[in-house]
């Protein structure tokens, strides 16, 4: 019996889950047209390698990053480069930015795949494998798109002796996991053992929550049909945000990831099993990131998992599900607790969306009452902190008391909203006062540097002053010297000018 | 493609790739809003209605052990309290609707009927409540920002200016040979000038004040029949009755257990600590814990959660301070009972507790 560590706080939610997870895995029907947005984590847009014109194949890299923390974007199926345009992104601001768009021809022709054979990747080092996951576009598929190879990369200094698979999907409607571990686990436990080869460890903990017993009881078939020893399913109990990364290594394992840290500081590297499968896929039969498991749920006629191309509309998934029932209103990418609205369904699924939302009108709450102590929010925090004092000192603008009681900890789960009976929004606010103090931070630094460079600027200029003072004192004792043979009264009249012109 | 045909077979359909037609859904707008998108179950109009019902069997509980007189304290403290609260958030230009509607106002009226004496002039209790609300409640910012207990202070403030009124409690029904009836409680709280001399008694911990301070044995007072098994006969079933209702509180989650747990744990072990010293001249822990206002104290009046304390180690030490401070009170105190006092003077020291009993945080070695 697996001893499990408990961690402080979360709620019990309304799972939502069944909705989705008792339909059966359907693939996606393509689109018309994909669209790509060349956004990366740096800031900068990824160059596109096609050209508008140009036919390209499913499977072809069509954009590439700087950096191994920008991996390339690959093309979902085959068509043609309609354009290099503006289009809204995936998000609640309506903002656009520059997208490939994509004109699928309907022929799903491919780039050729190069895999290696089933488990014979022991012949590749792992410097190779990650340099595989890199080009084959892999991004954690659990929302935060951090590039893989990156992750499972920790360096020299770190020792790493565990690996865990996260399984816990611990959002309420989400089940696009429960669906990849029902269909497809020998991707997710090969591509644990591809793992536990690059990292060089022994141990792998696959946590998985305790309410998907049909996902467990596929794993366990599998585990028996290979050798995959090393391996260990754990159940986790049923609490909102147990599937957190920090909150899933504490249970599993006991260790706390340090503040400023990273897991690995605690030997750790932790990966969704989406991520892991397809790590399987881009090394086994060196398919790149071009599909994934996407839900969609809620006020839809027929709530199900789809097996999607990344680039499809989401208002094309919405279709194949029936369309939305009358009364929806609000459109959400990710769970109800951290999704975030989108203004329109005319939007492209991108690597990291994991599930589309519909909800109906917001019950209204009425008017937001004064904070009454009542502490219920400390209770629910996963993180240990006070949401009650954040709340007084972000209100107050006291940010630096707000970062004092940890503000920067906050992983905004929402739970202490949920908790709340005064309705406070405390995300919001928590939101709103690290937004304020990064802004704070960047004029801070810019401030200082600005300093540096005056001071720098002002040293020069005094050097320069006394450089000059210096070498005309040396021109009129050179001058005095030529004039030495002079008789004494104009020595005198000489050997006043230095002090005068000093 | 073996490699795409390996990826589509376990989904259960080979499907050869089909086209989408435009559909007329495109473009449909909806609303945005910030996460999260659940909606909360609770309000702080359930949780004061929670306390109010646990309040139930402890009222009815006194109702006959000391007659209606609760009853008519508590409507006409009700009254006061709502018309009170709607003056003065009309005068600060609140809303007044939802803040009525939170039944704040209500349950700070109710805790402090239940606490006056059931004879109590109608003035007293319409004074108290009027001070409560206006002063100890609205002056401060209302809801959620009063530093100190409502209840308590309009307690305390009629305690200290009008002692001997609210000293003067009824006999509780197993002692007395009847009570007044409904009409006649009426009369007497209306017309406070009749003399009620004849029908009040002193309560249970005002007798062993005072007969302890005329040099009576414990084992002497306990002997009167005042006392019953535990404590004060009728005041037993009054405090059992809240233990009941807070109990139930619990189970519901709407108070956490540190409060009164320190507050009743203490309690009880310090009044243990006294009582093996000598017996004689200290009375026993359990009458301690089923006198005078304590259970109503640990549950209903400590707990209160916009005064007290939030962290959990910081409840734990204001509940158990509470409850040492009380004993001292009621010890070698001026007051028969300390429940209201001793909260008072916690609440002024709850935000430099919590203040020093943060919890960790995650990711931080303390």
């Amino acid at each position: 019996m697996f001893r499990l560590w408990s961690c402080n706080g979360g709620v019990h939610l309304d799972t939502h889950k069944e909705e989705s997870s008792q339909a059966p895995l359907r693939t996606a029907r393509l689109p018309r047209e994909l669209v790509y947005p060349l956004q990366t984590r740096g800031g900068l847009n990824a160059e596109p390698v096609v050209a508008v014109g140009e036919r390209v194949l499913k499977g072809q890299v069509i954009a590439r990053g700087e950096g191994p923390m920008n991996p390339p974007l690959h093309a979902a199926t085959s068509g043609v480069v309609r354009s290099i345009e503006a289009r809204p992104l995936l998000h609640p601001s309506g903002l656009a930015d520059l997208c490939i768009v994509i004109d699928a021809d309907g022929q799903d022709e491919a780039v050729p795949f190069e895999g290696v054979a089933d488990y014979d990747y022991a012949q590749l080092g792992p410097e190779e494998l990650r340099a595989r996951i890199h080009e084959a576009g892999i991004v954690g598929l659990g929302g935060a798109a951090f590039p893989a190879s990156i992750k499972v990369n920790p360096g020299e200094r770190r020792k790493v002796d565990t690996l865990i698979l996260n399984g816990a999907e611990c959002e309420p409607y989400i089940s696009c996991d429960d669906s990849l571990l029902r269909n497809f686990p020998e991707q997710v436990l090969g591509g644990a053992r591809i793992l536990m080869r690059i990292l060089q460890v022994e141990r792998c903990l696959l946590g998985i929550e305790s309410d998907m017993p049909q996902a467990i009881a596929a794993l366990e078939q599998a585990m028996g049909q290979g050798d995959h020893g090393g391996i260990e399913i754990v159940p986790v109990p049923v609490i909102y945000p147990t599937g957190g990364e920090k909150q899933l290594i504490k249970v599993l394992t006991g260790r706390e990831v340090p503040a400023d840290g990273i897991p690995a500081d605690v030997g750790v590297i932790c990966q969704n099993v989406g991520t892991t499968a397809a790590i399987y896929k881009a090394i086994v039969f060196g398919e790149p990131l071009i599909s994934r498991i996407v839900t969609v749920t809620g006020l839809v006629r027929q709530p199900q998992n789809l097996l999607v191309r990344i680039g499809t509309p989401i208002a094309d998934l919405i279709e194949q599900c029936g369309g939305y029932a009358p009364t929806v209103q609000r459109l959400i990418l990710g769970g109800p607790m951290m999704g975030f609205s989108l203004p329109s369904d005319d939007l492209p699924i991108v690597k990291s969306a994991n599930c589309i939302l519909a909800l109906g009108p917001q019950e209204p709450i009425g008017q937001i009452m004064p904070c009454i102590r009542c502490g219920e929010c400390a209770s629910a925090c996963p993180v240990g902190l006070l949401p009650q004092q954040l709340y007084w000192y972000a209100r107050a603008d006291n940010l630096e008391r707000a970062v004092d009681y940890r503000l920067g900890d906050c992983i905004e789960c929402g739970c202490c909203d949920y908790v709340c009976p005064s309705h406070i929004p405390l995300v919001q606010y928590f939101r709103a006062a690290k937004s304020t103090i990064a802004a704070k931070e960047r004029e801070r630094h810019k401030a200082d540097h600005a300093r540096i460079r005056f001071e720098a600027r002002q040293a020069r200029k005094e050097r320069e002053k006394l450089e000059r003072a210096e070498s005309a004192r040396r021109k009129k004792e050179a001058l005095s010297k030529v004039m030495g043979t002079q008789p004494a009264k104009e020595k005198g009249q000489t050997s006043a000018d230095p002090e005068q012109t000093a | 493609m073996p490699a795409t045909a390996a990826v589509m077979a376990g989904s259960g359909r080979a499907e050869a790739a089909l086209l989408l037609p435009e559909t007329a859904t495109r473009n449909m707008r909806f609303s945005t809003a910030a996460p999260p998108h659940l909606a909360s179950r609770t309000s702080v109009a359930r949780i004061m209605l929670q306390v109010l019902v646990a309040l139930i069997p402890g009222v009815i509980a006194q109702l006959m052990q000391f007659g209606p007189g609760v009853l008519i304290n508590t409507v006409i403290a009700l009254i006061t309290a709502e018309i009170a609260e709607a003056a003065m958030l009309a005068l600060r230009g609140r809303p007044i609707a939802p803040f009525l509607l939170d039944y704040s106002a209500a349950l700070t009226a109710v805790l402090l009927a239940v606490s006056l004496p059931p004879l109590a002039p109608w003035w007293l209790t319409a004074f108290g409540t009027l001070f409560a609300i206006v002063i100890a409640k609205q002056l401060y910012g209302g809801l959620g920002y009063n530093p100190f207990n409502p209840a308590m202070v309009g307690y305390a403030m009629l305690l200290i200016s009008f002692p001997r009124y609210m000293t003067s409690w009824l006999p509780p029904l197993d002692l007395a040979a009847s009570h007044p009836g409904f009409t006649e409680m009426l009369a007497l709280i209306f017309q406070p000038e009749t003399a009620i001399d004849g029908l009040t008694q002193a309560t249970p911990l005002d007798t062993v004040k005072t007969q302890l301070g005329l040099g009576k044995g414990m084992d002497e007072i306990q002997s009167a029949n005042l006392f019953g098994a535990l404590a004060g006969k009728g005041w037993q079933w009054v405090n059992f009755w809240y233990l009941m209702g807070g109990l139930w509180m619990l189970h519901q989650g709407v108070i956490a257990w540190q409060i009164p747990a320190g507050f009743l744990g203490g309690l009880f072990l310090t009044a243990m600590v006294f009582f093996l010293i000598d017996p004689n001249f200290y009375p026993t822990p359990l009458f301690h814990l089923f006198s005078g206002a304590t259970m109503l104290g640990a549950f209903f009046i400590a707990t209160d959660p916009v005064t007290a304390a939030t962290t959990p180690r910081g409840r734990l030490i204001y509940g158990v301070a509470i409850g040492i401070l009380i004993y001292v009170i009621r010890s070698w105190g001026g007051y028969p009972d300390g429940v209201a006092f001793a909260v008072l003077l916690l609440n002024l020291a709850a935000p430099t507790i919590d203040h020093y009993n943060r919890p960790r945080v995650y990711g931080h070695p303390q």
